[in-house]
This record gives structure tokens, sequence and C-alpha cells, in this order.
């Protein structure tokens, strides 16, 4: 039987922000619990702990998740972006201008689950109409903006990107 | 969450032993979604999560134009909605996988998971029904076939036995002539548990029907399978006086509660109108249209 | 205060009405800023709350001891580790006055617990997992009693009582029984009957409105530190860490002076972060433990147990002329205070008729206490479950008349001089300007197209709302650098963009770049006394503050540099950022440099309490699209049109308008507190409580009117609240407009408005 078995803590090693990170987790703490306290990433947020909010929104294996919903233990050997792995303060990510220069935050709380978001829309639908932006969006609720100001900046940020590229 | 343990069987056979040591201690953990957080909010007796994702037949995907869809039991709704030959043949399965829970729901969440959850309203469960799909269950004693239809037996409970896996899903090659849909109702545009939903598959002889399943969710304590409402479509012409026929019986088959989400008088007046919304966009579908989902 | 003149009009300002990128900007988007879980200290453990299972029930008995031997823990307490607190009246901040006693107990209960959630004991342990089992070996035995869900039914005399010792207070004059409602107030002018008899055409309804919470995306919490010598740290998110310090204060009976509270960035608070909740019991734990002890909800306690705002049940009765003159309203306002007594009921009675011009009109407002938890501020307290009432109310008696709505509210508007119902006079207010600028609006003015779709319907709606806006207390201080810049330390929690439109009224005074001010939010120690982020007073009154400080600054500047040139300090003249005198003409930049390299260090600083606030009034338009089938309503465009006075920070002034919009549809058609008949809330999860997605709005425009405020510098009037008031109304008003049906509850959700329909024969199966 080849089934591994896990009680208690374990070492799990993950590929956090393009580096290599080892950390003690047990099978009950979930992603976010691990990022933040253990890690002390604590750019992704707890809002729900049950999904319905995306603060805690992170990119693992290439496809956006709620860290809440996944357990320390599954992000054994993958690959995960958070948004300390977008942009930086000297260098932020067009997503980020944009954000800032269309005011498309208050709060701050839900900014890092939506700019991840929005990261992970963009890298799929570099052209995304409204209503596709919307349908994306969906799983992160803002209470303070009514998401007009991210949508827009959002809309910006495709277009940054795009020229950016050429 | 109380202290509880981890399992990656990497096999069918090793995750049954495991099942079996564990007995009702154990729950399969697919995409999660649902998992984590019962077993944190309430879930209090379990002690083991038993890891599906690190077994191959759970996580495979394969489709072909003759056998139909084999669908692992683990396979998350973004692959599904990612695979252009289940998006050409099942777009009745497509309209819910690609509408649960949101896009990050949808990067871990399975049909398999959203089927062994049980929830009266769960999305994919009716266009499992209506495309007669047959659940490959795993044990002690080897495989069984379940039919769908006959998989839930109360708001969180299902026929499987503590020692069984659920492996994957088999949908037949859809006839031709034949087109499905599904469709939920919620107050917001997302994000929402179906108030009711309804999925509907008619299979088109000219210009009357030969064939229909109806299936509704979140009115009865399982998803229900109404064969009646079905059958008596069968000869009928594919109109809208026709489907008000059928819509019909599906309000009188509606046995749904009043909750925080709906109430009695909504839920079975809405039976009637997602019935109806459903046959008229299987019909769409069977005659080679698009449905604009969303 | 008065103001001689408003410095510059809107136009010839260098730094307001400008869009910088905010201070704090960086930090926010990278996920770098540090809210109050983000927080990590030495020895730090974890805490976790016990609460009330039941809705209503006396506790018979508490034990603890399992709990306290659990491996980890190192802390456990109850309400007998809070000190015993007078039953008196003190400030509660934004609340008004609370009675000390009731607010203790309901930071920790006492003897009685009065909704479902309330605090009942509390663990700090080494792991938050170990603190959360511990919780459940605490044994509390219950006496369940029969709990009150509705004002309706606590306005009843055969309601179970929830307070022995409370008696109703009718302005001032206390009943000799004791019952279920607090307060009876009672507003007027004119003579109603006189109205009413004059009126051609009359209309009465009656509504019930559900409770909705605050929503906040950031749940409450809060991290503190007893040192032996007796201070106490608390690190938390709030709305005003001034008054966590006195709330702290006066329920643990600890001296201010000893309590430091540091502001942490704040996820939201809409008005629910304006008083304490985990900070004692953090407090005492760590007292008890000797360790600093962080203690943060879940989202079900965020729910369950901090205030919402109150749920109500109003009646309005209005009359007018055939030629469209309001001759005589009246309404009846009881309004869910929750377990404790003091809900808005002030502010939930004065903004009712604030739109009009009255010469009769009355108000009752009841404050009624249910087993639901403690009401909170949200976001002008009161105002939208009021103004739904009776703009729906005076939208319909319009109908009847045969007259335009927004003609109706123009010929009737209230404006400068007119009394209001509660007494004060309206000082210079934008209500016509607004009504005006909805008018001329590009959504008004495009007719609205039919849908296309056979079973939905559009029709489009109106409605006005006022808030009056707080003043209370603000401190700024500006110390200037030797680069030129002045690093400014307010006491102004940054809730949204605050820090910024702050700075940049310093900037203005000083005639510099707001990139040169260093704008800080001071904690209790180094800040001066600063009131609650809330009440629409920020921009407004810490600007004024800075303007004052700015002022200080250019006038010792001047002083210093006469010293350095050797002139009559008089004869140094500043302006636009420059001082010169005699052939000298220096920058603010040369100047500071200059003083500095002269050991002249300047600060100036300023607190003020400004008497007289400016209140604001907003106007909205929807379109809706209603499908006749399922009961849903689509909101197909929303503009809103708010008086800023003068808009500081533009982007987030409409930011502010167009938030609140959104938790005014939020509002008005799918949130609500959904209890079973034991008083258990059901629906304690962003799942079932339903907030407003990406998916679910348009775009919202925002006209921003500007109306200056006389009483302000720069004409500052507050923009955060008044934007949330008119969205039900307007929607409702719509939605009549569509299909020709009244909704008379909230939220007008799918079933209720499907019911609605049935009932007017309008429903399509």
């Amino acid at each position: 039987m080849s089934t591994k078995m896990v009680e208690g803590k374990t070492i799990i090693s993950a590929r956090i922000n393009g580096q290599t990170s080892d950390f003690i987790a047990e099978p009950r703490d979930s992603l976010l619990d691990v990022l933040r306290e253990n890690l002390q990433l604590t750019g992704a947020k707890e809002g729900c702990n049950n999904g319905n909010c995306g603060a805690c929104n992170v990119i693992m294996d290439g496809r956006l998740v709620n860290s809440c919903c996944v357990l320390a233990v599954e992000a054994n050997n993958t690959e995960i972006t958070t948004i300390e792995g977008v942009g930086s303060p000297d260098d932020l990510h067009p997503i980020q201008e944009s954000f800032l220069e269309n005011a498309a935050l208050q709060c701050g709380i839900c900014t890092p689950g939506f700019i991840v978001s929005t990261k992970a829309l963009l890298e799929e639908n570099p052209n995304p109409t409204e209503h596709e932006i919307r349908y994306w969006l969906a799983g992160n609720l803002c209470r303070c903006t009514g998401y007009d100001k991210i949508v827009r900046a959002v809309q910006d940020a495709a277009t940054r990107m795009q020229e950016g590229s050429k | 969450m109380q202290s509880i343990k981890y399992a990656a069987p990497t096999s069918v056979e090793d995750a049954v032993d495991v099942l079996a040591e564990y007995g009702d201690k154990a729950r399969v953990l697919a995409g999660g979604t649902d998992l984590i957080v019962q077993v944190r909010e309430w879930g209090r007796d379990v002690g083991i999560f038993v890891d599906a994702k690190t077994i191959p037949e759970l996580t495979e995907l394969a489709m072909d134009s003759s056998e139909g869809l084999t669908l692992g039991a683990a396979v998350p709704c973004y692959q599904i909605y990612g695979n252009d030959a289940v998006r050409e043949s099942y777009p009745g399965l497509i309209d819910a996988v690609s509408m649960i829970g949101g896009t990050a729901i949808q990067g871990r969440a399975s049909v398999g998971g959203n089927l062994c959850n049980s929830g009266p309203a769960g999305d994919s469960i009716p266009p499992l029904i209506i495309y007669s799909a047959i659940c490959n269950v795993a044990g002690p004693n080897g495989t069984r076939q379940i039919k769908v239809e006959d998989f839930c037996t109360g708001p969180g409970r299902n026929c499987l036995e503590d020692n069984e896996l659920l492996v994957s899903l088999s949908l037949p090659a859809p006839a031709k002539s034949s087109g499905a849909h599904y469709l939920r109702f919620i107050p917001r545009n997302e994000m929402d548990i179906a108030v009711v939903d309804a999925g509907a598959n008619i299979t088109l002889d000219g210009d009357s029907i030969s064939e229909a399943r109806i299936a509704l969710g979140a009115v009865a304590p399982t998803p229900l399978y109404l064969a009646d409402a079905g059958s008596a479509l069968v000869g009928k012409p594919a109109t809208e006086d026709s489907f008000k026929e059928a819509a019909s019986v599906c309000r009188e088959a509606a046995t749904p509660i009043t909750d925080m989400r709906g109430t009695i008088e909504y839920r079975k007046h809405m039976s009637g109108v997602l019935a109806m919304r459903a046959l008229r966009g299987a019909l769409t579908r069977a005659r080679g249209g698009d449905v604009n989902v969303h | 205060m008065a103001v001689d003149e408003i410095v510059t009009k809107s136009g010839d300002f260098k730094v307001i009405g400008k869009r910088p990128i905010r201070h704090d900007g960086a930090d926010k988007v990278t996920g770098r800023a540090t809210y109050g879980s983000d927080i990590s200290l030495q020895g730090m453990l974890y805490g976790r709350v016990l609460r009330s299972p039941h809705a209503h029930a006396d506790i018979k008995s508490i034990d603890t001891t399992d709990a306290e031997a659990y491996p980890g823990v190192h802390a456990v307490i109850t309400s007998k580790d809070y000190p015993n607190v007078e039953s008196k009246l003190v400030e509660g901040g934004e609340a008004g006055s609370q009675d000390l006693s009731y607010m203790s107990a309901n930071k920790m209960a006492r003897g009685k617990v009065l909704y479902h959630g309330h605090p009942v004991a509390a663990v700090a342990a080494e792991t938050r997992d170990a603190a959360e089992e511990a919780t459940r070996l605490i044994k509390v035995e219950y006496e369940v009693l029969e709990p009150i869900l509705s004002a309706r039914r606590g306005r009843e005399k055969s309601s179970p009582l929830l307070h022995d010792t409370l008696y109703t207070d009718t302005e001032g004059e206390k009943d000799t029984e004791p019952s279920n409602v607090a307060e009876h107030r009672i507003y007027g002018t004119g003579d109603i009957e006189k109205g009413f008899a004059e009126a051609d055409v009359i209309v009465e309804n009656e509504y019930d409105t559900a409770t909705v919470h605050q929503g906040y995306i950031e749940p409450h919490n809060a991290t503190a530190l007893w040192r032996e010598d007796g201070s106490l740290d608390i690190w938390c998110s709030s709305q005003g860490h001034f008054w966590m310090r006195n709330e702290t204060a006066k329920i643990l009976q600890h001296p201010v002076s000893k309590i430091k509270v540091t502001p942490m960035e704040i996820g939201g608070g809409f008005g629910g972060k304006t008083l304490t909740y985990l900070e004692t019991p953090a407090a005492l734990l760590s007292k008890k433990s000797g360790r600093p002890v962080k203690m943060w909800m879940d989202r079900t306690e965020v729910l369950q147990s901090t205030g919402p705002t109150p749920g109500s049940w109003i009646k309005v009765k209005v009359g007018a002329t055939n030629d469209g003159k309001i001759t005589a309203a009246q309404v009846e306002i009881s309004i869910e205070a929750g377990g404790f007594p003091g809900g808005p009921l002030h502010p939930c009675c004065l903004t009712s008729l604030a739109p009009y011009n009255l010469e009769n009109a009355q108000v009752d407002g009841y404050d009624v206490v249910v087993n639901k938890p403690k009401s909170a501020a949200y976001r002008a307290p009161g105002a939208t479950m009021s103004e739904f009432a009776v703009e729906t109310t005076m939208d319909e008696l319009a109908e009847k008349i045969g007259m335009d709505s927004l003609e109706f509210h123009m010929l009737n508007a209230s404006k400068e001089g007119d009394w209001r119902v509660d007494g004060p006079r309206f000082l210079r207010v934008g209500n016509i300007e607004c009504i005006e600028a909805i008018k001329s609006s590009d959504h008004w003015t495009t007719p609205l197209q039919a849908a296309t779709e056979p079973n939905k319907v559009r029709g489009r709606g109106m409605a006005s709302g006022f808030w009056g806006n707080a003043t209370l207390t603000s401190s700024a201080r500006g110390r200037v650098n030797e680069d030129g810049s002045v690093t400014l330390v307010e006491g102004s929690c940054d809730i949204g963009g605050s820090r910024t439109s702050i700075a940049m009224q310093m900037a203005e005074t000083l005639g510099i770049s707001e990139q040169d001010i260093v704008p800080i939010v001071g904690d209790t120690d180094d800040a001066g006394y600063t009131a609650v982020t809330g009440g629409s007073r920020t921009t407004a009154v810490t600007g004024l503050a800075a303007y004052n400080a700015a002022n200080e600054i250019m006038a010792k500047m001047s002083t210093g540099l006469a010293e350095v040139w050797e002139v009559k300090s008089d004869d140094v003249t500043s302006q636009n950022g420059r001082f010169s005198c005699n052939g000298h003409d220096l920058s603010f930049k040369e100047a500071a440099a200059l003083l500095h390299d002269n050991d002249i260090q300047v600060t100036g600083q300023s607190t003020v309490t400004p008497k007289t606030p400016a209140g604001a009034f907003s106007c909205q338009a929807a379109d809706i699209e209603l499908d006749l089938e399922t009961g849903k309503v689509e909101i197909l465009r929303y503009t809103i049109a708010q008086d800023a006075g003068t808009a500081i920070y533009p982007p987030y002034v409409e930011g502010q308008m167009q938030g609140g919009v959104a938790q005014g549809i939020g509002w008005a058609l799918n949130e609500e507190y959904w209890y079973d008949d034991e008083g258990h809330l059901r629906n304690s999860s962003l799942l079932d409580y339903r907030m407003p997605t990406a998916l679910d709005l348009p775009m919202i425009d925002t006209i921003i009117v500007e109306v200056p405020n006389p009483d302000h510098p720069y004409g500052v009037r507050g923009v955060g609240e008044v934007c949330i008031v008119p969205p039900p109304a307007a929607i409702a008003n719509a939605i009549h407009n569509a299909v020709g049906v009244r909704m008379h509850e909230l939220p007008m959700s799918p079933p209720k408005v499907t019911a609605a329909l049935a009932t007017a024969g309008k429903l399509q199966t």
C-alpha cells in the first residue's frame, strides 16, 4: 500500500512566488492559514473562510483558487503566486498601477484578491468584455467601491498590458 | 478545525482500503470547496481526508464519439468546460459547470464532488440526470454501476457505503438531433445556491419529440428525475403547449420547503417557469442553435 | 466656527480637485499594508470567544474548569473578569448616549444572553485551534426564554421583557412599568390635523424593512498586551482609536492614560467599527495570561454578533393639494435596537421628511429592544429605511395627483432657512441643486427603451435623501522637515483615501504639492484627540484642522524668516507657497531649508470642534428591468447626484457615492437577516447574506454637485453617507413605474416581488 498518510505536523514544500518554501503544517490547516501565520504572507486575507468573497485568492498551478478552500497539505509540490509575487512597491505590475490610477480601491482589503484574480483573468483572456470581467470577478466581493472603478481599472490594465507586449 | 488526518492514495484499491479502515470518519476530498468548509464549520466527527486527486482514474477525462464521456470524479470544472469535445457534445453539463460558485471555485470543484455532496440544489446533478449518467463506484467487493438519478437519497445523503468510492461518471454519447439545457434561478447573478434549478434533454424526430428527460433541483429532498414529465412529451410536437403540460407536471411533482432561499409557493411557481425555460433551451440546441447562458 | 470666506473656488485650486495617487496606495495594491489581523507579536497567544446558542436565555452557571485544563490554554475569562459598572449614560460615539452597564454587558453577557451569538466567555491559548477546542469545553447552563424578533412584537405589552429595569422614556418622562420600548421621541411642527383637512389627496402606507449588516469584508480584530505596569496596548482595525480607548477605559475601569490604541489599516467599517467588540476580551485575556493576545472574528461571528442596522416597522401618511403642495406629513417609526437599547432613533426620525419643506409634520419614533445583536451605526443610520417609506409614499402621492415625481420633489423641496422636523433650520444645502442635476442628466433625459423579452418590463424611478453629517472633534499637526516636506500627523483612521484628502487640504493651504506631505495616522499617544472616521466628517473636520495647522505653520515660518532676515514678521508675506520680504523671495522648500540651517523648527497644530454640521442631499435615478415570471430585478442604469460642497479628492468622492449606492442596492433587493422562530440567525455566511457581486451591478454614474459649505474654508461637505439613503426608494419607484405595483417591504427579493405581482394579477407563469 503506497498511501501517504499525514497525521499531525508535516513538512510541506512548495514554490511560492518563484522561491522554494518549506514550512510546517497540519492537515487541519488551510493554505490561507499557513500563508498568513507560518509564512507571514499576509496579503491574502480572510474575509469569509468559505469561498464566498475571494479575499484569499491565490494562483495555484496556474489556476485561480480560494486559498481558504485548499488544505496546506494539498499545496505540496505546487507552484503558487500570491499578491506578494505580483509586482513590488518599486516596480508595480500594470494591474497595480491601473488600480491606483483608477482609484479602484478604498479600504483596500479586497484589493489583493482582485489583483490576483485580474492577473489570472488577463492571462487567460487578454481582452475581456465588461461582462466577461464582471463574470470572472463575481467571486471577489467589494463592499466599498460598487465595482465601477474596479472594472474600469481592469479594462485599463488590459489595454496597458496589450500595449506593453507589442 | 479539529485535529484530522490526511491520506493520499494512488490507486482505487488503496483508497478503498483507507475508507474501509476509517468507515464513517473518512471523507473523500476532491475539490474541497464544500468539504473543507463543512468540516471546518460543523463536521466535528470527520477524522480523515482521503484525497481523490492522487488517484489517476478519478482525475481523467476521456471522450469518445461512440462511447461518450468518462468523467473522473475529481476532475475540476475548469477542465470540463475547457474541453472542446465536451463543450460540443454536452452543453447542458457545461451550462452547470461554468456557473458553479464563481471562477475560483471552478478552479477546484468537481462534478463528482458536487454529486457526492448530494445537496438537493447541486448544480451539476440535473445535467447528469438528463444525460442519463451512470455512476461507477468501487468498493471492497469490486465495482458497481448506479443510475445517477438513484444516487442521492436525502439532503446530503447518498447510497454509497462507507467503504465505497465514486470513481467516475459515464455519460452516453448524445443522440442525433438531441439538445439539452440546464439553468438555475438565483437571486443575485452568481455565487448563490440555486433556489430552483432545472435541466431538460430532448431528442427530435422531425418536429416531434422522440425522447425527453427532465430533472429539477432544490424542490425535493433530492434532485428529482421527472420521468412522467419526460415520457408525457414523447410523441408530442415540440411546441410551447406541449412544454406547458410538461411544466405543469413538474410543478405538481415538486415538494419544496420554505427556507432562507425561497418559499414553497415561490419554488412551486419557479419549477414551472424553469422547466419551460430548460425545455425551450433544449429545443433550440436540438435544432442546432445556441443558448446564451450568462 | 464661521469662516470669513471660502478661500478659493473650485477651478482656482492647485491641489484640491485633482487626482493624485493616494499616499498609501503602493502598500495597498501589493498586500504590504498591515491590517489588524496581519499583526504578529512575540509570545502572542490567540483568543476565541464562546457565544450564546440561544437568542434569549438566563445564564444559570458557567463552568470553565475543563477549558482551563486544555493543553495550550493560558487564560479563560467570563463577565466575572469584567468590573461592575454603573447603570449610567455615557457618550456612545456615533450611536449617541448609551447606558454603560448595557454597553459592558454587550461585550460579555452578564446573567442573561440577549441574542444568538452574544459573547459568554473567551479563551486564550497557544494556537487558535486550541483556543477554539477549549471554548467547546466550557459548560454553560441556560434557561431558555421566549425571544422577541420584531419591533411590532416588542411594542406589544404582552411581549416578554428583555430587561426588567427598562422603562420607556418619552421626551424625558419615564413610564412606571418596564417594557421593551426604550424610548419614544416626538418631533413636530405646525398642526397635522389642520394640514390633513386641507389635503385633496391623502396616501397612507405601512412598511417593514429587514435587518441588514454593514458587510465590511474585513472581520473585527483586536490584539492586546497588558503589561506588568498596568499599561495596556491595543492594536485594532477601527474607525476611531480614541473612541476605542475611551470605551475600553470605561468598561474595564482602567485609566485612559494607561491605554494606547494603535490604529491598524481598516478593511471597511461603514459605522460598524466605531465601537469595541474584541478589545476588552483580548485585554482581559492578556492581563490574565501575561502575554499578548490576538483575536479576530470569523464571518459567522461578524454576522451573528456585531451590530447590524435595525429592522423597522414604519407608517407614513401624507396629504397634498391637487396642485402638488404637501399640506401634512406624519410618520411613525419603530426600530429594532437589538438586545440593548440605543438604536439610531433620532437620525432615523429627522431624516425621514428632510427633503421636504413642511408646515405641518409629526414624527413619532420608538426604540424597541429585540433579541437580535445590538444594532450599530450603518452609513447614515436610520435614514435609508425611513426615507424608503417616505419617498415611496411621496411617489404614490405624486402619481395620484397626476404630477411627475421629480417635479413634485422640486415643488416641495426644502432649502436654506426651512425648518427641519427636529428643530434646526436648514443651513445652505444643495437639495434643489441635486434634483436639478438629475433632471438635466443624460440618464433622465434619455428615454427608457422598452424591454425586448416578452416576460420583462422596464421602469424608471427617482428618490431623494438627506444626511445631517456630524462634526465632533479632529486634530492635526504638521511638522516642517528640512527638505521642505511636511509630516502631517492626524488622528483619522483611513478607510478610503482620507489620508490623502486631508494632506491635499494642507498642501493647498501651504502652496505645495500633496506629494510633499507625509500623512500619518497617529496613535492615541501621539495624535491629537480625534473622533471617529464616520459621520461624513473626516474630510471636512480633520481637513479643517489641517488647514488651521497649515496656517499656523505659515505664520511661524514667516516669524522664523523674519528673525533670519532681521525684519519685522508683519513684513514677511506668504502667498502661493512663497515667502518674500524686501527682495528676499523663497519657495516653501527653500524657506524650510533656511530655517533648519538656522535651528528654527516649525510645527503647526490645531484641534477643532465645529458647531454646525453641513448636511448633504442626494438625488438618485434608477432604471430597472423586472422579470414578470421570476420577480427578479436587474439594475440597468443608475445615476447618483450628490452635494459634496467641494470635492477635494474627486475619484474618492465618486467612489464613496458609488459604494453607498451599491450597498443601497443590496439593501433594496436581497440583503436581510433570516431568523428562525427561536431567534437563531440562519444565514450567517456570505453565501446566504447576499451582497451585490460585480455581476449584479452596472456602471454607476456620478454627478458631483458643489454647493460649498459656508462653514468650511474649502467648502467641504461630508459625502460618505447620504449616498446609501435613496436607492431602495428609487428602485421601488422604478418597479412601480414598470409594472404598477408598490412594494412595502425590504428587501424586494424575488419571492416578495412575485407575491406582490400575484396579488396584483400581474405574475406571469
